[in-house]
C-alpha cells in the first residue's frame, strides 16, 4: 500500500496538474472544453464513491443519494431562501454528509456489508427519489430551473473556461483527499476493514466508527459533486440527480479506472467521458456508450480486478525492468 | 373510505403480488443455491418481455401461448449464462458477482435501448377488456388469469423442488456443498440448473405480466426493487417466504398508492426494504441470525 503511494510521487501529481491546466488553452474549442468538463466531474464524483467503495471496501449502488441531497440542498437554498450559490458548495458538502453520516449510522449498526449494504443504499436513493418527487417545495417531478444570470459572482461563468478550473481545483482536492487516505492513519484503517473486518477489530479498530466517519467523508464530497452539476446545468429534477444512472455512473469510473487506488477514477472518468462523446460523434444511437462500459464493467472484474490502472502499473514496470 | 375502494385495492394489489411472487421465486431460488445476488433479475425480465412483445407482433403468437416458448428459452439461457461466464467469474467475493450482475444488467439495458429504442410498449389482445366481476369489483380477465397461472406455476416449482430427484439435489447443494458433492452429486451443473430455472421463472413471469403491463428497456428497474424487497422480506432463499411477501408487497403497492397517490405511493416498497434489512434482516419467516 505504501509503496503504491510513493511510486506515485510528486513528479507525476505534477505533470498531470500541469497537463490539465494546459488542456483547455491547447484545445480552446466548447466541445472539448466541456469534454473536459464532464471528464473532470465524472473523476470527483468517481473519487467520491472511491473513497468509501474503494479505500473501505463499502460497496454502494445508492451514491447518487448524497449526489441528489447536496444538488438540491444548494439550488433550494439559492432558489426559496435567495442565498448566494457560491455558499451552495459547503452547504451542499453539509448535506452530502449528513445523509452519509446516517445512512452509514443506520446500515452499519444493522451490521449491513458486502450486497447487503449495496442494496440498501439503493433502497435509500429511491426513497429520496420519491420523496424529492411528490412534494410541491422541491418542485416535484418538474423539477428546479436555476434563472441564468451570466456572471462568477452569481456560480455562472460567462465561459466554460471558468467552469473547467472550478472542476479542476475540486478534482485537485479529491485527489489529495485520495493521496492523504494512502497515508494516513484513518486510511490505514479503513485498508485493513476492507480486507478483513474481523481481523481489523481483532486490532482494536473502532470499525463501525471507522466506518461512519468514511461515509460522512465520502458524502460531503459527492454532495459538492451535485452542487457543481446543479450550477453547470442550471437544471435538477428528481430522475436526474436521484436516479440509478449517477450512481453507476460513479461506480463503474472507480471500479474501472481501479477502485482503491489514487488515480483510478480518473482513469475511468477519461475513459467514460471518451467513450461516449465518441460514440455520439460516430452515431446516434441511444445506448452504445453504456454497452462498452457494461462489457468493459465485467471484462475488468474477471481478468483485471484492480482496473485498468493496474495495466498502467504492469507496463510501467515491464518497462523498468527492461531498462535496467 | 368507502369499503368496495379498499376491496377493490386490496384484490388488485393480490393479483399484481401473485406475479411478483413468480419474479422473486426465481431470485431466492438462485440465492438459496448459489448464494449469489442477480442484479441482473430485473433487465432479464424485461428481455424476456420483449421476447413476448416481438412473439405476438412478429408472429402472432398468444402471450399465455408463448409459456411454451419462453420458459425453456430463459431456461436455456440461464443454463448457458451460468456455464458461460457467472459460473467461471464467481469465485471469490460475493461483490464480484454483483458487479459482474450490474455489468450484465447496464448491458442488456442498454443493448436493448439500441434495438427496440426508449419507447414504452404494450400489447393488446381480444381478451384485454373483459372485465369479471370479483367480489365487489371489476377486475381485467387477463389479472386474473395471470394470477391464477403465476401461482400455480411456483406451485408447480415447489413440487419439483420438493419431489424430484433434481429437486433434491438443489436443495443438498443448497444446504452443503461440499456434503453434496460426495455424495455424487455434480454440483457445477446444480448450480446451472438452479440458474436456468431461476431465469426460467422470468419467461414465465414475462408471459403473465405482458397483457397487464407495458415494457421499455428500463422497466426491469421497476422490478429489481420489488423482487429483492420480496425475497428479503420472506426471507433470502425461502419459498413460501417468496409467495407470502410478494402478495404483501403486492398490497403495499395497492394502497400505497390509494392512500399516498401516484408518485409517492411508490416509496411503500423501498421503505419495507430498508426496514426489514435494518431491523429483520432474516426476514419474516426466517430464523434469527
Amino acid at each position: 500500500m505504501n509503496n503504491d503511494a510513493r511510486a506515485i510521487g510528486w513528479p507525476l501529481h505534477l505533470a498531470l496538474l500541469a497537463i490539465a491546466v494546459a488542456f483547455p488553452f491547447v484545445f480552446p474549442s466548447p466541445f472539448l472544453v466541456n469534454f473536459g468538463v464532464l471528464a473532470l466531474f465524472y473523476a470527483f464524483i468517481g473519487q467520491s464513491w472511491n473513497i468509501a467503495g474503494g479505500f473501505a471496501g463499502q460497496l454502494s449502488f445508492g451514491h447518487v443519494v448524497f449526489f441528489g441531497a447536496g444538488a438540491y440542498a444548494s439550488t433550494i437554498l439559492q432558489l426559496r431562501f435567495g442565498m448566494n450559490p457560491w455558499l451552495g458548495l459547503p452547504a451542499s458538502a453539509l448535506a452530502g454528509a449528513v445523509v452519509g453520516g446516517i445512512i452509514g449510522f443506520l446500515s452499519f449498526r444493522a451490521g449491513l456489508k458486502g450486497s447487503y449494504f449495496a442494496l440498501i443504499t439503493l433502497a435509500f436513493a429511491e426513497v429520496l427519489r420519491i420523496l424529492v418527487n411528490s412534494v410541491g417545495f422541491t418542485g416535484g417531478g418538474l423539477g428546479l430551473l436555476i434563472p441564468a444570470k451570466m456572471s462568477a459572482a452569481n456560480f455562472q461563468f460567462p465561459e466554460r473556461i471558468g467552469f473547467y478550473f472550478l472542476i479542476l481545483a475540486l478534482t485537485v482536492v479529491s485527489i489529495a483527499v485520495a493521496v492523504w487516505l494512502k497515508r494516513s492513519r484513518f486510511g490505514a484503517q479503513l485498508a485493513a476493514i476492507r480486507e478483513n473486518e474481523d481481523a481489523a477489530m481483532a486490532l482494536g479498530i473502532n470499525v463501525f466508527q471507522e466506518k461512519v466517519k468514511v461515509m460522512v467523508l465520502s458524502g460531503a464530497m459527492c454532495g459538492v459533486g451535485g452542487c457543481f452539476f446543479a450550477q453547470y446545468f442550471l437544471y435538477i429534477d428528481p430522475t436526474i440527480v436521484f436516479g440509478v444512472d449517477k450512481s453507476v455512473e460513479m461506480l463503474l469510473v472507480s471500479m474501472i479506472g481501479g477502485a482503491g487506488t489514487i488515480y483510478g477514477p480518473l482513469i475511468g472518468a477519461v475513459l467514460l467521458a471518451g467513450i461516449s462523446d465518441i460514440t455520439r460523434l460516430i452515431t446516434n444511437v441511444q445506448g452504445l456508450s453504456l454497452v462498452l462500459y457494461g462489457t468493459l464493467l465485467v471484462i475488468i472484474i474477471a481478468f483485471l480486478p484492480n482496473g485498468l490502472i493496474d495495466l498502467f502499473k504492469r507496463i510501467g514496470k515491464r518497462f523498468h525492468q527492461g531498462g535496467a | 373510505m368507502d369499503l368496495t375502494i379498499l376491496g377493490s385495492a386490496a384484490i388488485n394489489g393480490l393479483l399484481i403480488g401473485g406475479i411478483y411472487t413468480l419474479v422473486a421465486s426465481g431470485l431466492t431460488l438462485i440465492y438459496g443455491v448459489l448464494h449469489i445476488i442477480n442484479f441482473a433479475h430485473g433487465s432479464l425480465l424485461m428481455l424476456a418481455m420483449f421476447g413476448v412483445y416481438y412473439l405476438l407482433m412478429k408472429l402472432g403468437i398468444d402471450p399465455y401461448m408463448s409459456l411454451l416458448i419462453m420458459v425453456p428459452v430463459m431456461y436455456l439461457l440461464g443454463y448457458l449464462l451460468y456455464k458461460l461466464l457467472i459460473g467461471r467469474l464467481s469465485q471469490g467475493k460475493d461483490e464480484n458477482i454483483l458487479l459482474i450482475t450490474l455489468g450484465l444488467s447496464i448491458l442488456i439495458e442498454n443493448l436493448a435501448l439500441m434495438f427496440f429504442k426508449g419507447d414504452t410498449r404494450t400489447i393488446s389482445v381480444s381478451y384485454s377488456d373483459t372485465m369479471v366481476e370479483l367480489g365487489p369489483t371489476l377486475v381485467s380477465l387477463p389479472k386474473i388469469i395471470s394470477f391464477g397461472a403465476a401461482m400455480a406455476l411456483c406451485a408447480v416449482l415447489g413440487l419439483f423442488i420438493q419431489r424430484t430427484d433434481t429437486g433434491r439435489a438443489i436443495r443438498a447443494v443448497a444446504k452443503e456443498r461440499v456434503g453434496a458433492r460426495l455424495v455424487g452429486i455434480d454440483v457445477e451443473r446444480i448450480f446451472a440448473i438452479s440458474f436456468g430455472i431461476g431465469l426460467a421463472t422470468l419467461g414465465a413471469a414475462a408471459c403473465l405480466l405482458m397483457p397487464i403491463f407495458y415494457v421499455s428497456p428500463t422497466t426491469g428497474h421497476v422490478f429489481v426493487m420489488v423482487a429483492f424487497t420480496v425475497v428479503v422480506l420472506g426471507g433470502m432463499g425461502s419459498f413460501l417466504g417468496a409467495v407470502i411477501g410478494g402478495l404483501i408487497v403486492g398490497l403495499t403497492e395497492s394502497f400505497g398508492g390509494l392512500f399516498l397517490g401516484e408518485s409517492l405511493g411508490q416509496i411503500g416498497i423501498s421503505l419495507i426494504f430498508i426496514l426489514i434489512l435494518l431491523f429483520r434482516p432474516s426476514g419474516l419467516f426466517g430464523a434469527k441470525r
